[in-house]
């Protein structure tokens, strides 16, 4: 039970949460290991949160206990506050920079912390963490549709994580048309690049 | 992993499964040779596969136009000997529950799956209903599994026994198994028959006083029957890890109770009930004699735990029961392994740590749910919003129905005043106009219409009723993920189709005014607006245009057209008209107050281009 690996994903719709989680879960099941995953999305297609959870490992439920995910992966940096109470003393992070504001904030409902500010709140909970440019690189990768994939490959540079860059990689390409495995490949290994010399550095 | 795999997967693979997905698999495995549905979540995606690989598997498919018909298609099929399925969501199968009640009485030749995903929690629902009961209502035998590969096996081994006991069966799963993805050990597909003959006999398949009273006693033999069955059934099993403490538990709550007990390596003894009606009393009996206490951990209603409590009265035993009557349990909500952890320790007097958990003390925005960018409903309801308020109505009701628009309620349009369920714009409409004076619209989707306006619309006009109706025709079911309705021109299995006109039906049933308009040119749909409210009758204006996600940003996509707006800042007066009042969520205003346009969200449909004072918003260069 404590090798099960556990990931919390965070995001607005439409940032591509459900296909990301999936991929990692095929990459695991290729490497003969046990997983399980769970996906919520709201009401509306876009613009509401959507949260999964996938559990590699022995655990028949998807569903994470309070403060016990290993890695949280946040799309958006607001959800990734939301997202503390699964966090833990263990738990490590990547971050997506780009904030999505919600209308509430255009309609003067809410507001939205400054990014400074949440960045130094996760610094203050996460033991490792990492805050990712995921748009600019996936934009210059060659779509912005891909910053869930430039995040995949930061999630996969992080020590311990369960799953092997190839075999993540493999999972991409089952998963996409092969017109697009070029920008997802480039995608995925900005994301692994950036985490991977902010660890060796 | 692509969805044509759910079909070309072989026997041995192993693929990730949905566990909606997972259900197709198996009813092609159980051998159907036909399945229908309607559309509706946590069970949307069964449609969705089904239609994707229904012409290469040699079935037939169908989007229905209500769960009540796609039942009688289903049912119809086997009671002519074909094999059948059908998949809806809980509250769908109120929809078909008067077909329903009949079918279990009428039996079936062929098997029949009955699929039906609750909602504990209520994520995309408007109520926490526990399909269980209609078990118990109906009198047909239910199986819960609680995993992807549960969902396949069940649905499989349900198509055999109905066939077996000549019943259909119900599969209920809940959101937590429908959208858990699991690896799934795929079985042989059968290829069963799609043709038959129907051979005739009115005593079984013609529901009336002289023929119901002998199939309601064939109905008590065989749930007697399946019970004995249910009693020493492999789908029901006890795991034992010892001690003298028992949990009796099914569903998606297994898997919490059992990843519980193993984490903390807890002694009990689990009886995991997947056949769970007719309750297997002779089983449960046992297992009760053989524990000291019993802890019932089931979603929504304590439905097995009052079963537990009627066999212990029938046996005059006495255990210690902790469950949602009692209040150990909670009974409103989903569970989660928090939930259970706790409860199992207030149960078996256990101490177990909680792990530490982090919260934030920095005020979040909160992100509810929107009409998209592009969305057609938003620019309908701005136009009709200006058409009433233009005429000084004061006080409207807005009768509301199920779909996207039901996210009027929120601000700026706060157009939602009541609903009840699909179709309820027309009745509630008929009721408001009847007892207030004050005005009465009414709203319903393309698919909502043809799923259950129709009597209410006929009902209005009848009964000379006096309210607008605005059809909201956005060509394709779309809260449910993009699927066809009787409106549009192709089918569930993505053939052409005879597309059913909404204006020639409403002109039909014989309403005085009826006015299509595309809501994109706002000024046309408020005066199309202005005109129907001041109608003495009933009044119905079509507003038809593309929905924004399903349809116009696929199109773009595949064309690679990416037109976008943007704001010119020389021109922009920051009167925040766009912002406030249309609501789009790509307009939004920035941390230095001034109003933008992103890039990312925006679809390119601009109507806001049409609201701007200034005429400040442009196309982005």
């Amino acid at each position: 039970m404590n090798s099960t690996y556990k990931i919390y994903f965070t995001g607005v719709g439409g940032q591509g949460i459900v296909r990301v989680s999936t991929i990692i879960g095929e990459a695991a099941m290729r490497k003969g290991l046990n997983v399980v995953m769970s996906e919520l999305h709201g009401m509306a297609e876009r613009g509401g949160m959507v949260t999964t959870e996938v559990k590699i490992g022995d655990s028949s439920s998807a569903i994470i206990q309070d403060g016990n995910a290993d890695l949280l992966f946040a799309m958006e940096p607001v959800e990734a506050l939301r997202s503390l109470k699964k966090v833990g003393p263990n738990t490590s992070a990547v971050v997506n920079s780009a904030p999505i504001i919600p209308f509430t904030v255009s309609l003067g409902i809410d507001t939205y912390p400054a990014i400074p500010e949440i960045i130094a709140e996760l610094q203050s909970k996460l033991r490792n963490l990492f805050v990712i440019d995921a748009l600019g690189l996936a934009r210059k990768a060659g779509d912005t549709i891909t910053a869930n994939i430039v995040m995949l490959g930061a999630a996969a540079a992080i020590p311990g994580f369960p799953v092997e860059r190839e075999l993540l990689l493999a999972s991409i390409k089952g998963t996409f048309p092969a017109s697009t495995i070029g920008i997802n490949f480039a995608a995925f290994e900005s994301g692994y690049e950036t985490v991977f010399h902010k660890i060796s550095r | 992993m692509k969805i044509s795999e759910i079909l070309t997967g072989k026997e041995g693979d192993k693929l990730f499964l949905l566990g909606n997905e997972a259900a197709v698999r198996g009813a092609l495995e159980g051998g159907i040779g036909i399945a229908s549905t309607y559309p509706g979540t946590p069970a949307s995606e069964i449609g969705n596969v089904f239609s994707r690989i229904a012409k290469e598997a040699g079935i037939y498919f169908e989007f229905s136009s209500n769960e009540k018909v796609a039942l009688e298609v289903a049912a119809a099929a086997a009671i002519s000997g074909v094999r059948s399925f059908v998949g809806m969501k809980c509250q769908g199968l109120n929809v078909a529950s008067d077909s329903f009640m009949s079918t279990i009485y009428e039996g079936v030749r062929g098997g029949m799956v009955i699929f039906v995903a609750d909602d504990p929690s209520m994520y995309s629902s408007q109520n926490e209903q526990d399909d269980r009961l209609y078990a118990r209502i109906s009198g047909s035998p239910l199986l819960e599994p609680s995993n992807p590969q549960e969902v396949k096996d069940s649905v499989k081994f349900a198509l055999d026994l109905s066939e077996k006991f000549n019943i259909p069966i119900l599969v209920r799963t809940t959101t937590r198994v429908s959208h858990m993805r699991g690896i799934v050990a795929l079985g042989k597909i059968k290829r069963g028959k799609t043709k038959s003959t129907f051979e005739k006999n009115p005593r079984q398949f013609v529901v009336m006083p002289a023929t119901s009273p002998k199939l309601r006693q064939e109905l008590i033999l065989k749930l007697r029957d399946i019970e004995e069955f249910a009693n020493t059934s492999e789908l029901n099993r006890i795991i034992d890890k010892g001690g003298d403490s028992g949990i009796i538990t099914s569903g998606g709550s297994f898997n919490y109770v059992i990843d519980i007990l193993d984490e903390y390596n807890i002694p009990a003894k689990v009886l995991k009930l997947t056949l769970s009606y007719p309750f297997p009393e002779k089983l449960v009996k046992d297992f009760l004699d053989s524990v000291k206490q019993v802890a019932i951990v089931e979603e929504v209603d304590p439905v097995m735990e009052k079963e537990v409590f009627a066999v212990l009265g029938k046996y005059r035993m006495q255990k210690k029961v902790y469950g949602k009557l009692d209040g150990t349990f909670p009974r409103v909500y989903e569970y989660t392994p928090d939930i259970v952890r706790e409860s199992l320790c207030k149960s078996f007097d256990l101490q177990l740590p909680q792990k530490e958990s982090y919260k934030t003390d920095i005020p979040l925005p909160s992100r509810p749910p929107l009409l998209c960018p592009g969305c057609p409903h938003r620019a309908t309801y701005y136009a009709l919003k200006k058409a009433v308020k233009k005429l000084g109505i004061k006080n409207p009701i807005y009768a509301a129905d199920i779909g996207c628009y039901t996210l009027a309620i929120a601000p700026p349009f706060e157009m939602a005043d009541c609903n009840l369920s699909m179709g309820s714009s027309l009745g509630t409409g008929c009721g408001f106009a009847r007892t207030t004076d004050q005005k009465v619209i009414g709203f319903i989707g393309d698919s909502t219409f043809f799923h259950a306006g129709f009597p209410g619309l006929t009902n209005a006009v009848h009964n000379k009723d006096k309210f607008t109706l605005v059809i909201l025709d956005n060509r394709i079911t779309a809260m449910t993920g993009g699927q066809p309705n009787p409106g549009v021109s192709f089918d569930g299995m993505g053939g052409t189709a005879p597309e059913i006109s909404i204006e020639e039906i409403v002109k039909a049933a014989g309403v005085g005014f009826v006015k299509a308009v595309d809501p994109f040119n706002l000024k046309r749909a408020e005066e199309a607006f202005t005109e129907a409210l001041q109608y003495d009758g009933v009044a119905v204006v079509i507003a038809k245009h593309p929905c924004a996600a399903m349809i116009t940003d696929r199109e773009r996509r595949r064309k690679g057209i990416h037109i976008t707006f943007d704001v010119n800042q020389n021109k922009c007066t920051r009167c925040m008209v766009c912002v406030r009042d249309f609501a789009c969520p790509a307009i939004c205003v920035a941390q230095d107050g001034l109003v933008n346009i992103d890039a990312i969200l925006c679809n390119g449909c601009g109507v806001c281009t049409q609201i701007c004072l200034e005429k400040a918003i442009e196309v982005r260069k």
